[in-house]
């Protein structure tokens, strides 16, 4: 159990900047989640808390002790590497018991937490294999194990279920999950993998080029994007976005040869701005021909429960999820309406989010309600 | 090879058995001369077959050059040698694999260009040093300050002396750099959260995993450790440190003396024969060790 606090911390390698100032706070006993592409920085910023790699500025706090000078033995802190990082040579038993070995717990106190530990991953039976004679989900819980059985006051786990199969990564969430209720350790888990992140984070912090987009809880991050990056991270089939502005004297914007209303306050508000609106396709509803606007559609994808109309609104992609009893085929005309309470609106120049109180975000009814299209 | 056809399997074969009897002849020769009589061995024409006198004649040759203490010699030196330079280029490899400094570029291309200066060309200079090992810093001290200072020590007539200046190996360096970069960065990192440091990370995990590097690494410095001429002709003037090689010119039959090639070449078989062993015994690790790296 230990809280984290990372203040104002800044990295570079020579020349180049890859973290401008990252400032987070994490609970104790927290499963915090960062989120973000390939090379945003996640892992950097992970490998700061562990001690692997210095902090260029700032500080880090675990505990409320300052660790930025201290070596990764001494911050608490046990690590899951992507590729694993087993040791080749020594068994399952000593690659999970090699921390309490340079410890110098005694042998038979060794030995009994090794079984005690690979009894909670499941690998009872492995322990005298080498990793060569693994699988890759047995690989996967040694390299936890070699974590859980430090007892650590942190679990940074770096992009651990991404070379793993669909099928196993969804069981080890789920182990993860549950060794995390179990061990109540404070836990940062780096992915780029928003389903990942989103069925395993208390709370999600979504990064982007060495910045922090938007920290909260996963279905507040999904409801409130904070910027135009997070909302096209966000949400699968991805967010649609255009550019417009608000005509003077009208609470409409235009899109795709047609008025969408929008909000009569924002509207005021927003006056001759120039602005990026937004809408999920699961919130895009298809009406009677000659309402709303007008779409030409590319191609259908089926999920199963619904289907992805992948189509095209004034040469821009837009894609809407219709129910599985409509029947549309490539080049067929639908319309769509866009209801402006499920609008969000960004700063085109900024790219951030402009709040608006007058909207009631609570969806009315069930079937209205937004649901994480978790895909795979 | 990609193309398969009967006129270049010949070749290939032909020049495979032409390859090996260009290496097997004269070792083929060396058998059979030391397992026959005087007689035998001085008859025209030579004939390549053993006999069975070898034993006889390696008594006489074992005798004859004081084999005793020169094998006994030169297994001290090889051994020391080879366990020198095993360790000591596993630790040069470490601190530039492993280590980040700003000389570190520095120290690995200055390993590098002693490549470029191996022990014949810089004989005279490392002579004089170990001839007289404060020489350098008597100089430096005398301009310095203008006091002399008279100590003396050398390494003449040493095992210190027949294996120090031979230690350092850029090779060994290479090939255990070339297989430090192989391993993940993770492996590192995950062993420093285990909380194990630079030295225990070194025996722990770099030591087992670089097995096969090291026995390939031995096979080669112990060979070159026992065909060492050069050097211990240099630094050795007592016969207590003779090592095999200085011995072989005692094989020699006299000038004016019974032509005994047989005890000459039985001679030359005993001292082959440690190189060979070590070769036999490791080149399973030898060939692995170069060619790929262990799983
Ligand atoms: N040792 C390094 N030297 C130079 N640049 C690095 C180093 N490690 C990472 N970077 C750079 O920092 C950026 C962030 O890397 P990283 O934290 O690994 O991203 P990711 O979010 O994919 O984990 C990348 O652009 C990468 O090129
Ligand atoms: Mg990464």
């Amino acid at each position: 159990m230990a809280d984290i606090d990372i203040r104002a911390v800044h990295k570079s390698y020579g020349k180049t900047k890859t973290l401008h100032g990252v400032d987070l706070s994490f609970a104790s006993g927290e499963f915090v989640v960062i989120l973000g592409p390939s090379g945003c920085g996640k892992s950097t910023l992970l490998r700061m808390i562990a001690g692997l790699e210095e902090i260029t500025a700032g500080e880090i706090a675990i505990n409320g002790r300052i660790v930025n000078t201290l070596e990764p033995r001494e911050r608490g802190c046990a690590m899951v590497f992507q590729n694993y990082a087993l040791y080749p040579h020594m068994t399952v038993a000593g690659n999970i018991g090699y921390a309490l070995k340079v410890a110098g717990v005694p042998k038979a106190e060794r030995d009994r937490r090794i079984e005690e530990t690979a009894k909670i991953v499941g690998l009872s039976d492995y322990l005298t294999r080498r990793p060569a004679a693994l699988s890759g989900g047995q690989r996967q819980r040694v390299a936890m194990a070699r974590a859980i059985i430090r007892e650590p006051k942190v679990f940074l786990f770096d992009e651990p279920l991404s070379n793993l199969d669909a099928k196993l990564r969804v069981t080890m969430r789920a182990e993860i999950r549950k060794l995390h209720q179990r061990l109540s350790a404070t836990s940062v888990f780096v992915t780029h993998d928003q389903v990942e992140a989103m069925t395993l984070a208390d709370k999600l912090v979504v990064m982007n080029k060495g910045h922090v987009e938007q920290v909260g809880q996963p279905l507040d991050i999904y409801h409130r994007p904070a910027s135009v990056f997070v909302a096209s991270f966000i949400g699968s089939p991805a967010m649609n976005l255009f550019e417009t502005r608000v005509e003077t004297g009208a609470a409409t914007v235009r899109f795709g040869g047609a008025q969408v209303p929008i909000d009569g306050a924002l509207a005021a508000q927003l006056r001759g701005k120039d602005i990026i609106v937004g809408i999920r396709p699961e919130q895009c509803v298809v009406v009677q021909p000659g309402n709303g606007v007008s779409a030409k559609v590319d191609f259908v994808e089926e999920l199963g429960s619904g289907r992805v109309v992948h189509a095209e609104i004034d040469g821009q992609p837009f894609a809407a999820v219709i129910g599985e009893e409509m029947r549309v085929r490539p080049g067929d005309r639908i319309s769509l309406e866009l209801p402006p309470s499920q609008l969000h609106v960004f700063d085109r120049d900024s790219g951030r989010r402009i709040e608006f109180e007058a909207v009631p975000r609570a969806p009315q009814n069930a079937a209205e309600a937004p649901v994480l299209a978790i895909v795979e | 090879m990609i193309q398969r056809t009967p006129f270049a399997d010949t070749f290939t074969y032909v020049l495979m058995a032409l390859g090996f009897v260009l290496l097997i002849g004269p070792f083929i020769v060396i058998l059979a001369g030391a397992s026959q009589t005087l007689q035998q061995v001085n008859s025209v024409p030579f004939r390549f077959v053993p006999q069975d006198h070898l034993l006889e004649n390696a008594a006489a040759a074992w005798s004859r050059a004081s084999l005793g203490t020169a094998m006994m010699n030169s297994l001290i030196m090889a051994s020391l040698v080879t366990v020198g330079k095993v360790a000591l280029s596993a630790c040069t490899a470490f601190a530039i694999v492993f280590f980040r400094t700003p000389l570190k570029h520095f120290f690995f291309w200055m390993v590098f260009i002693t490549l470029m200066l191996p022990l014949e060309v810089r004989v005279v200079p490392t002579y004089a040093v170990a001839a007289d090992l404060f020489q350098p810093f008597r100089l430096l001290i005398a301009a310095l300050t203008g006091i002399e200072v008279s100590v003396e020590w050398n390494l003449l007539n040493s095992y210190a002396g027949l294996t120090l200046p031979l230690i350092a190996t850029a090779t060994g360096t290479f090939l255990y750099r070339q297989f430090f970069m192989t391993l993940p960065d993770e492996l590192a990192e995950a062993a420093r959260m285990d909380g194990s440091g630079p030295a225990r990370f070194f025996f722990d995990m770099l030591l087992p995993l670089s097995r096969t590097n090291m026995l390939a690494l031995t096979t080669i410095m112990f060979v070159y450790g026992w065909n060492q001429y050069l050097w211990p002709l240099l630094m050795i003037t007592d016969p207590a440190y003779k090592t095999t090689m200085m011995s072989l010119v005692a094989l020699l039959p006299s000038e004016n003396g019974t032509p005994d090639w047989n005890v000459t070449l039985a001679g030359s078989l005993i001292i082959m024969a440690p190189p060979l062993i070590v070769v036999a015994v490791l080149q399973r690790w030898f060939i692995r060790g170069l060619v790929a790296t262990e799983k």
